[in-house]
């Protein structure tokens, strides 16, 4: 089958669902390539480089749908591209099925598969072609590099002999993908990131990366279905803001972040604290084509608020970087086509019992499949609280180490006083040899167990090779043997002096040939 | 030489017997433990050939020239991933001595030996020739598992247990009935019944647990050595085989402890029968291949590699040495994390990277690197499945739980390299496989590491 990536028509779209990189490895799963000419050359692939990794140009997007099987895109179908659209073909590109139920339908008059990569359900093994996540990422290092641009002021604090320079503070609210991202970039780029989430689980991701923690003293957990926030109630908004109206007048850039699926972007910014803002300090909102959580945000352009705040409301970040963006979508959309492809022949399978095929698929065979039945396998496992483990006092530890003493001491006597018993029970029967040689015997034993007890790990195979050696000491038994006049007694004795040889010979010298290895760095 | 003149060498050879297995606390030490050891022996035949209960003859030099001959080929020729087959061999040398010695003093038994002194003779004849062909057998098995000419399964007879019970109640009947009236029926039954025993008793065990059973039949062939030691009152075989058997002993105690299991449980075979409820494990494995390994390993700081039995059938140790050495002249660190019971022999993967030249201090024990792992940027798992299976720790149905293992999951990255999908020597799932920081390079480990050493470049 035939896998096309025609040229994105929507306005400043400049990704391209395919790189020369993924088309090597769609390759691999049997399927041919098309690329419209000139689709990757915003992106900064240009049709060579796509011929080079065995891609056929071809010149105009009618061709292009015209011979693929299977269309691969970055922003949904257009009008034009719709008209393309034939029986048969899939399509796998962003659709957002919710807002856009029009699609669907054209989808499924012209009985076409329609798989969008925005409704692959956010479990493990989905990750690697959750391009909402990739796309995230780029977003939040963009919204960091773009509130730089606009910011007047150096990030880190600098102390130079032009005077002091005081680190830039961060606020970014809502700390999914983007958030992360965001604070990841800030902090690397040496200011001081605070970071807010209705979600307290994430407190610890915000740590790691870096950013503090604002805390609300407050009992809600923010967290909704697949990772993502919920709704909150109107007390915790109302001390959110006192929160917010506590900073705000510190921050330089705020980063907003928070979406909740399938609503308007909650209104976390509102012009009150833009309004208690230094002049020159920026607002990035990367909610902005869900409405904003900033009230001044207009999407897709830059305002300058009355106090001298600018608030961006960019909603094509990831486009802003193209090259970067395009090569993490075409490798979800190649991981997608893996999925798609379980037997590697170049034959498309849209296995409806898979979950992650399941929820990414929107029509089939000219059936309307949005929206898919929850995923079977739960997304995120509720983590179990974990027992703290108790902080003991250094009197309590003194007593438990007295206590493991104690026992230890009394494990010792009552070994001895078995021992001894046992000793004098053999004592009272046993004949005068065999006691003196069974004082040699359990001495030999307690020696053997002091001694070993200190060799090494790394050592124990040289160990064992020594002892074989050194338990080939049979050999006396058999030497006091073998002059013997029965004839049967010499010839066993004497080929137990040479099986003995044998393991004495061989035992020091393989345990000789192990130690000459060791060595030191 | 005079009988005393030989009890003082043979104190001295003690002394240097004890100073061996002492010296063996450290590598640089070793070296020299080994000619204690040497000199020890040399010492202690010596004294004996020359001493006044010997006659040299020419078939008596003979038969050592040719047994030092033997050795020394053999000991030359293996190479150092058979050394578990090689120890295990060498064990049944050691028990079949002390069966033929303990029946040629039942057939010439020492004059002047009445009432309770016959008695105890009696006594040591029987449970050296016991101990000593239960050793030879196990042994024979033993190698024949460790060389692969035997399945590694457990062989799980119905009522094993009981047959085990019974042929050790048979032999001690036997022995009752030989202190009455020593005849030689009662005797050589017992020995077949001591070899079946043994043959039967290391048949039961599984491939995992050689380790253990190759120190515990070490120790049988010092707890034999001292048994003739009684027979023929000699001190020196009497010190030496307590030595080993002590020895033995401890290091089958430390296996057992390092894998959470009970030492009897080992002995007595297989996994316990009842495999309880292991927990399902969901998710799939990710294939990686070389190239992006190679690249990663360019980008990781701290790399850690986890060697295990895989390593040792596939002899990568050559491959793995070389990217070690490429990797830290890149100013890498690299280390390797040695679980206690990884391969199959105490100790048998510091062996084998010491064959390859890799350092001994970048080689580190579970407990050094345990802590480390959440800062390594890599780890690499060659051919090592149980040792490294979170289930231990996370899943109380597991039939592993318990058992310490290395924390490799906590690193950034783990490469497992594996020839298939197949499970480790316990059979059971590792849900480590299915981490989301996992990925999976099928092949022959010493193919995969040889081609990432060519992208390495």
């Amino acid at each position: 089958m035939k896998v096309g990536c025609p040229l994105e028509t929507a306005e400043g779209e400049k990704r391209v669902a395919m790189t020369p990189d993924s088309v090597g490895q769609i390759r691999k799963l049997g399927y041919e390539c098309l690329v419209q000419s000139g689709a990757g050359a915003a992106a900064g692939f240009d049709d060579d480089a796509y011929e080079a990794a065995g891609a056929s140009v071809v010149k105009t997007a009618a061709a292009l749908w015209k011979q693929a099987d299977i269309v691969v895109k970055v922003r949904g179908t257009s009008a034009v591209e719709e008209k393309h659209l034939r029986a048969d073909q899939t399509v796998i590109s962003l659709f957002w099925p919710g807002q856009n139920p029009d699609l669907l339908e054209t989808f499924k008059s012209a009985g076409s598969n329609a798989i969008a990569m925005d409704m692959v359900p956010r479990i493990s093994r989905a990750q690697k072609m959750d391009v909402l996540s990739s796309m995230a990422n780029i977003a939040g290092y963009r919204a960091v590099i773009e509130s730089g641009n606009q910011f007047g002021r150096f990030f880190t604090g600098q102390i130079t002999a032009a005077g002091k320079v005081p680190p830039a503070k961060v606020l970014v609210i809502g700390a999914g993908v983007a958030g992360l991202a965001a604070i990841g970039t800030a902090t690397s780029l040496g200011a001081i990131v605070r970071a807010f989430d209705v979600r307290p689980e994430v407190a610890e991701q915000i740590e790691s990366m870096g950013a503090e923690f604002l805390m609300l003293e407050f009992e809600e957990d923010g967290s909704g279905e697949g990772g993502y926030a919920k709704p909150a109630s109107p007390e915790f908004i109302e001390k959110e803001m006192a929160l917010f109206r506590e900073q705000a007048p510190e921050i330089d850039i705020v980063i907003t972040t928070a979406l909740i699926p399938g609503r308007p972007a909650p209104k976390l910014w509102p012009a009150e604290m833009v309004a208690l803002m230094k002049p020159g300090s920026v607002v990035v909102d990367l909610a902005a084509e869900q409405g904003g959580n900033c009230d001044l945000t207009v999407a897709d352009q830059i305002v300058t608020s009355d106090n001298g705040v600018k608030v961006v409301g960019y909603t094509d970040f990831p486009s802003r970087m193209a090259a970067q963006s395009s090569t993490l979508y075409a490798t979800n959309i190649r991981h997608m086509l893996d999925d798609l492809t379980p037997e590697k022949d170049g034959q498309i399978t849209i296995n409806m019992e898979d979950d992650v095929i399941r929820g990414a698929t929107v029509v089939h065979n000219g059936e309307v499949t949005f929206p898919p039945p929850a995923p079977k396998v739960q997304a995120i496992g509720k983590a179990d609280a974990a027992p703290k483990p108790v902080e003991l006092t250094p009197e309590e530890k003194a007593a438990l180490e007295m206590e493991a003493h104690r026992r230890a001491g009394r494990r010792q006597f009552g070994m001895l006083a078995g021992g001894g018993l046992f000793m004098l029970l053999v004592g009272a029967y046993a004949p005068a040899s065999f006691m003196q040689h069974f004082i040699v015997f359990a001495l030999a034993c307690f020696v053997g167990f002091q001694v070993i007890w200190n060799v090494s790990h790394a050592l124990h195979t040289p160990l064992m090779a020594v002892t074989n050696a050194i338990s080939g000491i049979i050999i006396l038994g058999a030497l006091l043997q073998v002059g013997s006049d029965n004839q049967i007694v010499m010839i066993l004795a004497g080929i137990s002096v040479l099986i003995a040889t044998i393991n004495i010979v061989g035992g020091f010298m393989v345990t000789r040939r192990m130690l000459a290895m060791f060595q030191k760095s | 030489m005079s009988a005393n003149i030989v009890t003082a060498i043979y104190i001295a050879a003690s002394v240097l017997f004890i100073l061996s297995l002492g010296g063996l606390s450290n590598q640089e030490s070793a070296k020299r433990a080994v000619w204690y050891g040497i000199v020890g022996m040399a010492l202690a035949v010596g004294a004996t050939i020359f001493g006044p209960q010997v006659e040299i003859t020419l078939e008596l030099m003979l038969m050592i020239a040719v047994g030092s001959v033997i050795g020394l080929v053999v000991a030359r020729r293996v190479e150092m991933t058979g050394m578990p087959q090689l120890v295990a061999a060498l064990h049944t040398f050691v028990g079949a001595a002390a069966v033929f010695i303990g029946i040629n003093s039942h057939i010439a038994p020492p004059a002047g030996l009445a009432g309770a002194e016959l008695i105890i003779h009696e006594v040591e004849i029987f449970l050296g020739v016991f101990i000593g062909a239960v050793t030879t057998t196990g042994s024979i098995i033993a190698f024949g598992k460790l060389s692969g000419m035997l399945d590694g399964k457990p062989l799980t007879l119905p009522g094993r247990n009981i047959l085990n019970l019974i042929a050790v109640l048979g032999c001690v009947w036997l022995g009752g009935m030989y202190l009455n009236q020593p005849a030689d029926w009662t005797l050589y039954l017992m020995t077949a019944i001591a070899l079946i025993f043994g043959a039967h008793l290391v048949m039961a065990i599984g491939g995992a647990d050689m380790p253990v059973v190759v120190s515990m039949l070490n120790s049988y062939s010092g707890w034999a050595a001292a048994a003739t030691g009684f027979l023929l009152g000699n001190d020196l075989l009497i010190v030496t085989g307590a030595l080993v058997g002590a020895s033995g002993a401890i290091l089958s105690y430390i296996m057992c402890r390092a894998m959470n299991r009970n030492f009897l449980s080992v002995i007595l075979g297989g996994w316990g029968t009842a495999v309880s409820s292991a927990q399902e494990v969901e998710g799939e494995m990710i294939a990686t291949d070389v190239a992006t390994v190679a690249a990663d390993m360019q980008d990781a700081q701290d790399i850690i590699i986890v060697p295990g039995y895989g390593m040792a059938v596939a002899q990568a140790q050559g491959a793995v040495s070389e990217i070690t050495r490429r990797l830290r002249a890149q100013g890498k660190s690299v280390r390797f994390a040695i679980h206690p019971v990884a391969g199959r022999l105490p100790g048998h993967m510091n062996v084998l990277l010491a064959e390859a030249k890799v350092p001994y201090d970048i080689v580190l024990e579970m407990d050094e690197i345990n802590p480390d792992f959440p800062e390594a940027d890599m780890v690499i798992i060659l051919g090592a499945n149980d040792i490294v299976n979170p289930a231990a720790q996370d899943d109380p149905g597991s039939p592993i739980a318990g058992m310490p293992v290395l924390e490799v999951w906590k690193a950034r990255q783990v490469i497992i390299s594996k020839r298939g999908q197949g499970r480790g020597y316990s059979g059971i799932e590792n849900p480590l496989f299915f981490k989301e920081n996992s990925r999976m390079l099928y092949g022959d480990a010493k193919a995969s590491l040889d081609q990432i050493l060519t992208s390495l470049g």
